[in-house]
């Protein structure tokens, strides 16, 4: 007879549903795809890098775990490593975005031959190459998920002190490797649907807004399952405040690498620099850029300046929830208006296929969240008062 | 500057030391029960809990940063204005005289200097520093609260104040000693 577990219990009733809404979702999007293949690939690659940035942003929290310590990390540290465990499935949802390679990007299209400035970079910008270097951040990315992810296992069973030194010794380089991988996967990705245009903080940029999700649904996922065993003995107001403040950390980092790149482009006033913000604020896009600057930065701004704000669970959940839109919007209108240039244009791919790679994600995600105690049980920072500093 | 307290004159309150900080919280949270309001408590590092214990309800630090951040992003767009529109009105790059996207990092870095300079000078102010005279330091052992000692005072001042009453409430306490401060 098996001891009733109702956070597992939750959270494969949530991997169920996830299954059903993905699936219903993939059915769907098969007929949208059917109907117009080039807006399904649009939506397709809008959707994949919202969720996408879940399983990353995972990792680049993992990774500042392991490099910083702090008992912050400690509750949310295997939510983080499901996440990342799911990594190799975001390599195998990129399979459609290769597939229709040459109708979502320009360069690699049959016009490209005629465009000058595309003929200049294709050393960088062509098909192989590209599929190679997808190749190569999925495995980077799926090497550090997995030999982080054994290692904490390894600490469960033997309570291991070297571990943790390990799992730091590879994290705090594996930050600089984690962020310059991302930002390259990025440029290709999101910023070569552009290809005359290009920044050089836009990696980070989008890298952040990333993070700030994972940390969202992270956080939002923690609170939920807050109320059983085992984190109901061991999530404090403290750490909640203490991820707050992260989220909050992140919320500023991204306005303000968000706004960098605006000020230098505006200031410069290049013709090859201003098309970006030209698309993005013609007729229609304009509003969602000034909704962005209002709820994405200055609302959550004051809002988690508040201590209630992150020491409430009730209110932190739903200023996770607030910012999982928001960021929702965001990646909307960073990849969008690369295809529909001259105003705002929506489809009902553009919510019909998030919610099929979310479902299918998220049932990864809470299938990869059982197959391991909520809480890592054997390391001793899991004891220590909240505000402990870890020596190592 | 001669002070006059209510009750006994030159008497400022009575002290209770103690060698380790959970009786202090304890006589803290019973003098705060048995109704006494002045008082404070002294202790050479942070104790939790015990300024809530003293009857301290949070402060308005928050909503005066707040107040002065905003002041400081008004003033840092202000003067940007200014310069730009009133003062040297020159025409840089074919822009408008208004280019406010120009003047946020300005303004921002104004609000944050403003709100920062606030928030010292309000906790200063708020908290009555500087503070050239104290009684608590009449009390010789009282140099101790930076090092390994622990104190409540309850101050003259306190309307449930009376000598014989609340020395003997202190020694209720299990102090190491009660003391008579002198204003």
């Amino acid at each position: 007879m098996t001891n009733p577990d109702p956070a597992m219990d939750k959270i494969a009733l949530w991997q169920r549903w996830s299954l059903v809404i993905g699936i219903a979702g993939t059915l769907g999007a098969l007929a949208a795809f059917q109907a117009n293949r080039a807006e399904f690939l649009r939506s397709y690659l809008f959707a994949y890098l919202f969720w996408a940035g879940m399983p990353l942003g995972c990792l680049g929290i993992l990774l500042m775990h392991h490099t910083v310590g702090g008992k912050w990390g400690m509750v949310i540290r295997r939510f983080c490593e499901a996440g990342a465990r799911t990594i190799p499935i975001m390599a195998l949802l990129l399979i459609p975005v290769l597939a229709g390679i040459a109708t979502l990007y320009v360069w690699a299209g049959p016009e490209a031959v005629h465009d000058a400035n595309i003929q200049s970079k294709a050393a960088y910008l062509n098909v192989p190459f590209f599929i190679a270097r997808a190749v190569f951040y999925f495995a980077v990315w799926t090497l550090y998920a997995y030999l982080l992810s054994k290692w904490s296992l390894d600490q469960d069973r033997t309570g291991d002190d070297a571990l943790m030194g390990r799992m730091r010794a590879l994290s705090a380089p594996g930050l600089v490797v984690f962020v310059v991988t991302a930002t390259f996967a990025f440029f290709d990705w999101i910023m070569s649907i552009e290809p005359h245009w290009f920044s050089t903080v836009y990696g980070a940029m989008f890298l952040m807004g990333q993070v700030l999700e994972a940390f969202a649904l992270i956080i939002a996922l923690l609170i939920l399952l807050s109320r059983y065993a085992p984190l109901r003995d061991h999530v404090t107001e403290q750490h909640l405040h203490d991820l707050g403040n992260l989220m909050f950390a992140f919320t500023i980092m991204w306005a303000y690498l968000s706004f960098s790149q605006f000020i230098i482009i505006w200031a410069g006033n290049l013709p090859e620099e201003i098309p970006w913000y030209l698309r993005r604020l013609a007729k229609g896009w304009n509003a969602i850029a000034v909704f962005l600057i209002v709820f994405h930065f200055c609302l959550p701004f004051v809002l988690m300046m508040q201590r209630d704000m992150k020491r409430r669970a009730g209110l932190l959940l739903k200023l996770c929830a607030f910012m999982l839109i928001v960021r929702f919007v965001d990646v909307f209108w960073v990849v969008e208006p690369g295809f529909y240039q001259q105003r705002l244009e929506v489809h009902y791919t553009d919510l019909l296929l998030p919610v099929a790679i979310g479902g299918l994600w998220l049932a990864a995600l809470f299938w990869q969240l059982r197959a391991r105690p909520l809480v890592p049980l054997n390391d001793p920072r899991l004891r220590g008062a909240p505000r402990e500093t870890v020596t190592f | 500057m001669e002070i006059e307290y209510e009750g006994q004159s030159g008497l400022y309150g009575l002290m209770a030391s103690f060698d380790r900080p959970e009786p202090l919280l304890d006589a803290a949270r019973e003098a705060h029960a048995e109704g006494y309001r002045d008082m404070d408590a002294y202790a050479p590092m942070p104790v939790e809990g015990l300024a809530e214990a003293v009857g301290f309800r949070g402060n308005s630090v928050p909503r005066i940063v707040f107040a002065g951040g905003l002041l400081g992003a008004a003033g840092g767009f202000g003067l940007m204005w200014w310069i730009s529109v009133i003062a040297y009105p020159h025409i840089v790059d074919g822009r408008p005289l208004n280019s406010w996207p120009a003047y946020i990092p300005i303004t921002f870095e104004c609000m944050v200097l403003i709100a920062s300079l606030t928030a010292v000078v309000a906790m200063l102010g708020l908290n009555g520093l500087p503070q050239p005279y104290h009684p608590v330091f009449n009390v010789p052992q009282f140099e101790r609260a930076s090092r390994d000692q622990f104190f409540l005072c309850i101050e003259a001042t306190d309307p449930k104040f009376d000598l014989a009453a609340t020395r003997r409430f202190l020694e209720q306490q299990k102090p190491l000693e009660v003391m008579e401060v002198e204003a």
